[in-house]
């Protein structure tokens, strides 16, 4: 994204900048610097606790300390780990980690190699979906490179340490995203997860020690080990450290990728970076943490965004999705839409999730019919909770957090939807009903001949009407009509 | 062992490391609800996805409930397992689970034994407040299954015992979210899948998903139908397990009410697959003396080892997964065919009836039983020479709708003449006993010479591959056991690899062998069940005045009068069979 203000780019640092299909540029930017200084300190320990102390957090949306997380590893003996690169990027609208993969794949074959050093694993796989065509080129481009370059394969640098690196496809499975589901995938067997523990630490890829990081984690770990992790950890909050990258996206004037310190608050990302709302419009909410996300009001416009922030204010970090709504969104129907997602990518394999999120679903798709009733919001409210405590995996756990907090945030709109069978945003066909102004109306029948379904009766030259039984509510009468006679209730 | 101190419900309990909640809760009398969660202890079945969330509890300091199945104990946890906050979650996850279940409990097969209707009844529901969508599969009838996938509650049992015990592959999950649901390959139907018809899925499911192909009306019908002379035939493992339908003891021995039963249900004559269990015995004996023999003389030709041919889902098996060995199995038809072959030949002329006014009815603890009686080669101009088999279970469903208070039927012995057996044969009901039936034989046949101990305890177990080494007279022969098709699979790896240094397997589909067949009544996971049934069917060998096959009267006498010698031709042409590619014959058939 082009505004720069306020961004300070750590992951992102070559997109854009360096051609990714050529590893000398990369190297020209002290590319494999990183990891030649961690193979000439020929001390895993001293990495790892170099990430620890950095402050680095899994940026997939879970939130875990990566250097814990290598350490565990490290300390699980095995003839073979594996280091296995989370790629299976799947939240609507994100692509945060593909744009990594595809301006700046060595940062993240780097950051693989490094991590095989300090855990003593010589295999690295990379979870990729097969969606990501050019992130796939680009990486087979960048392996041959880096192979062909000694940076990764036999012997690198001369020091004896081997590290080679595959790809995995994956099929585009949400769900494959949740580290043992992905593992499973990549075994071959059907992806869904399974009750942790045991870790992938201990029994992952193979049942071998494996760790398994987000591509944006693996890309900030050579800036960290070059500048070292006081430096990393003099940015942001002090529990969430360096920068996060968001897909900016929805209802506002600047859409796009951008990397902002951990701390920054919400307006600034959404009036500084993204220019403020589309047609001066109201801003209304945003949407964090993909899917599994809340929806946040304006109350917490001013909260510095970090991993623990968002959780105590109903959302999260996820991996970095920030969708902006305007006055014209029913909230009702984000979540709704949101559920349509995770219904339909649950592996199947826990009941709350399988049938709890499709009755979620369809209790909300009953209240934007204008069907529901009050029983129906205890309901959604009772089977959120009881979703979230029981499912198996992070899917189905955070499944109905955009249920939780649209009801918390904006309970009227839900009331209006109920109570009143109206839905405030205009947004829900079933309750939105089309009126001719007798006083505007002309009687001119054009409205009529434009209605599909003819259910707008009346003679010319006299004011028309709509039956509202036979309606379809697709607008056609309100383009066609010239005297502004016909308005939405 | 290191133990661990942990508290559930107030209730200080101490178990060994890597004790799940769900144990260590059960040791102290609190019984966790389960539903996915299915062990059948000492059968190396486990099936624990932690999938259905029944078994949900509170663990202090966590900040969401935990699976009790796969949470393992940690010292100082403080567990609560009836919280208000666990007793909602339960609840609405068992709601969740109906919500997407028929409620046709009156006409299911499983209602009374289904264990989502236990959890219903047990949490006391009245209603099911989610009303929405429900799944909507085409039900399938194969030869000896039916699945209606529309009752199916995910538990994944059948995936478990379908893969890891019986690596057989046909059945496993498919789709995803709501659609997910168990089946085969391409949503094929069974039949053109690699389905063995074992029905260990059908012994192990929750609910009424997989159940018995039900052939109980057209038995009724063969009754009633006076022109019919029906015969009835009674395999032995169904003898130490009918008494469980009727309230009685595990392992309670109910041959002489099986037998007044089927009088009482109005067949013509009730005869003993034990008897075709010692002819089984005579043709599959004298085989493999005549294999061995050949290969003592160093005819390199000779196919050994020699590998039992009685389960129809074992054959089923190796002619689906190992067609290239098809040579090796004995070509004796299992002990329901034989008999089916003697009935409808020998017999019938001895009544004087002809062959398609003859019905033949097996009560077999099996499925695959239903599938092979209807093979083609078991046919004569499209006559089965077994018309139907029935389970356990409908044979129990029979009796119950006939008015017949089994509990205080006077025992009456099998009719004659193929209703005579040996102890021998009463083994065929579990693993190991085949073999041991043919070694009694084998072992006097060839030395001449009296057994001098008739049990072969080395034979016996419950392990998975057992081996033994039988002395016969100085000639070691080396015998093979297996039960379960995932045992069996690594004694074929090695006969494959040229690597088996055994005379003679034996091969059984089910856990136990027969006693734990898929017909059998359901044991909801109580290994102590089968075992129970195990020593029953040793213990009706012990009560047996004859228990060695060559020495049963009525076989004698068949030879004599019928038969000529075991293996020569009218026993070729009667009792014995070949097996077929099946790899080949698997269809892609969309329907």
């Amino acid at each position: 994204m082009e505004n720069k203000k306020k961004q300070l780019r750590i992951a992102l640092r070559n997109c854009g900048v360096i051609n990714p299909e050529n590893i000398e540029e990369y190297i020209a930017r002290n590319g494999y610097a990183a990891l030649a200084s961690v193979l000439e300190t020929n001390n895993p320990q001293v990495t790892i606790e170099a990430i620890k102390k950095s402050g680095l957090r899994g940026r997939g949306g879970g939130g875990f300390p990566t250097g814990l997380k290598w350490e565990i590893a490290s300390k699980n003996h095995a003839d073979q780990k594996y280091v296995v690169c989370n790629a299976d990027e799947g939240d609507p609208g994100a692509f945060m980690d593909r744009s990594i993969l595809e301006g700046d794949p060595h940062s993240v074959l780097e950051a693989m190699a490094i991590n095989g050093f300090c855990i003593g694993a010589t295999k690295g796989l990379i979870y990729i979906r097969a969606e990501y065509p050019l992130a796939i080129e680009r990486l087979l481009i960048a392996l041959k490179q880096a192979e062909e370059a000694g940076v990764l394969g036999k012997n690198i640098f001369g020091t004896g340490f081997d590290f080679e690196i595959e790809l995995r496809y994956g099929a585009g499975a949400f769900v494959c995203g949740e580290e043992t589901a992905l593992i499973h995938s990549m075994e071959g067997e059907r992806g869904e997860p399974t009750f942790k523990p045991p870790f992938p630490a201990q029994e992952g890829y193979l049942k071998k020690p494996t760790n398994v990081n987000n591509v944006e984690t693996f890309a900030n770990i050579p800036v960290i080990i070059l500048k070292g992790w006081e430096w990393f950890a003099s940015i942001g909050t002090e529990k969430s450290k360096g920068t996060k990258v968001f897909a900016l996206a929805g209802k506002i004037n600047k859409v796009g990728l951008i990397e902002v310190p951990m701390g920054i608050t919400l307006r600034e990302v959404i009036y500084e970076i993204g220019d403020g709302i589309k047609d001066g419009k109201k801003f209304k909410a945003v949407q964090t943490g993909g899917p599994s996300g809340g929806c946040l009001t304006e109350k917490f416009l001013d909260t510095p965004i970090d991993y623990d922030n968002l959780i105590a204010a109903g959302s999260m970090m996820g991996s970095g999705g920030m969708i902006v709504m305007d006055e014209d969104d029913c909230m009702v129907s984000v979540a709704k839409f949101y559920l349509d997602f995770t219904v339909e990518e649950s592996c199947g394999k826990c009941s709350p999730c399988r049938i709890g999120n499709k009755r979620l679903y369809e209790l909300l798709h009953k209240i934007t019919e204008g069907k529901g009733s009050m029983d129906d919001i205890d309901q959604l409210k009772n089977l959120s909770r009881v979703i979230k405590d029981t499912a198996l995996c992070g899917l189905g756990q955070t499944s109905p957090n955009p249920v939780l907090s649209t009801i918390e945030n904006f309970w009227s709109e839900y009331i209006a939807h109920v109570v009143d069978k109206k839905c405030p945003a205009g947004q829900c066909k079933a309750l939105k009903s089309y009126v001719i102004d007798p006083d505007l109306c002309i009687g001119c029948t054009a409205c009529a001949r434009a209605c599909p379904v003819g259910a707008i009766k009346g003679e010319k030259k006299i004011p028309h009407e709509i039956n509202q039984n036979t309606c379809i509510k697709c607008g056609a009468c309100i383009e066609k009509c010239k005297f502004n006679a016909i308005s939405i209730k | 062992m290191n133990k661990i101190k942990l508290i559930i419900d107030n209730k200080e309990v101490s178990v060994p490391q890597g004790t799940t909640i769900l144990k260590a809760a059960r040791e102290i009398g609190i019984d966790i609800p389960t539903l996915c969660h299915f062990e059948l202890a000492g059968m190396n079945i486990h099936n624990k996805p932690g999938g259905c969330r029944i078994c949900v509890v509170e663990v202090e300091g966590r900040r969401n409930l935990a699976p009790a199945c796969v949470t393992e104990c940690t010292e100082g946890m403080v567990v609560r397992t009836n919280s208000i906050r666990v007793l909602n979650s339960r609840r609405t996850v068992l709601e969740l689970i109906l919500s997407d279940h028929p409620a046709d409990c009156l006409v299911c097969a499983k209602s009374g034994n289904c264990e989502l209707q236990s959890l219903a009844t047990r949490f006391g529901v009245r209603e099911i407040p989610f009303q929405g969508e429900q799944s909507s599969y085409k039900v399938e009838v194969s030869p000896s299954i039916v699945r209606d996938m529309n009752k199916c509650v995910m538990c994944r049992r059948c995936e478990t015992v379908c893969n890891d015990f019986q690596t057989v592959g046909a059945l496993s999950a498919i789709e995803r979210g709501f659609p997910a649901v168990v089946s085969t390959a391409f949503n094929q139907k069974l039949s053109y899948s690699s389905c063995t018809f074992c029905g260990q899925c059908v012994a192990v499911c929750p609910v009424g998903a997989l159940v018995e192909v039900d052939h109980t009306p057209k038995i009724i019908r063969a009754i009633a139908d006076e022109k019919k002379t029906v015969v009835v035939q009674v395999a032995p493992a169904v003898r130490v397990a009918l008494g469980e339908e009727f309230g009685m003891k595990p392992g309670a021995i109910v041959t002489g009410k099986l037998t007044a039963a089927l009088k009482a249900l109005g067949f013509n004559y009730v005869f003993d697959t034990d008897w075709s269990a010692d002819l089984t015995i005579m043709e599959e004996g004298t085989e493999l003396i005549g294999r061995l023999t050949r290969h003592l003389k160093g005819d390199k030709d000779v196919k050994l080892p020699l590998l039992t041919s009685c389960c129809p889902a074992w054959v089923n098996f190796f002619e689906f997964h190992f067609p290239e060995l098809k040579e090796i199995p004995s070509t004796a038809k299992s002990p329901q065919q034989m008999f089916g072959a003697i009935a409808k030949s020998y017999f019938a002329n001895k009544i004087g009836v002809k062959r398609e006014d003859m019905i033949v009815v097996s009560v077999m603890p099996c499925l695959a039983k239903k599938y092979e009686c209807g093979r083609d080669e078991f046919k004569v101009n499209g006559n089965p020479d077994v018309d139907y088999s029935i389970s356990t279970r409908e044979l129990a469903t029979l009796i119950k709708q006939a008015n017949i208070d089994f509990n205080s039927l006077e025992e009456v012995p099998f009719d004659s003449p193929l209703g005579e057996s040996t102890g021998a044969a009463v083994i065929f009901g579990t693993t190991g006993g085949v073999i041991e039936a043919a070694c009694r034989t084998a072992y006097e046949v060839i030395t001449k010479k009296q057994l001098p101990k008739i049990d072969f305890t080395e034979l016996r177990g419950l392990e998975g591959v057992r081996s033994a080494t039988i002395d016969v007279d100085g000639l070691k022969l080396n015998i093979g056991i297996a039960h379960g098709l995932s045992n069996a699979r690594k004694l074929l790896n090695e006969i494959k690899e040229g690597k088996s240094q055994f005379h003679a397997i034996e091969v059984m589909a089910c856990p136990g062998g027969c006693i734990d067949g898929g017909g059998q009544p359901l044991h909801h996971g109580n290994s102590d069940i089968i075992k129970a049934r195990w020593e029953a069917i040793y213990k009706a060998d012990q009560n047996m005045p004859i228990r060695k096959s060559h020495e049963n009267v009525s076989v004698q006498t068949i030879y004599k009068e019928f038969l000529g010698e075991p293996c020569g031709h009218k026993s070729h042409e009667l009792l014995h069979t070949h097996y077929f590619d099946k790899a080949k014959v698997i269809e892609i058939k969309l329907d």
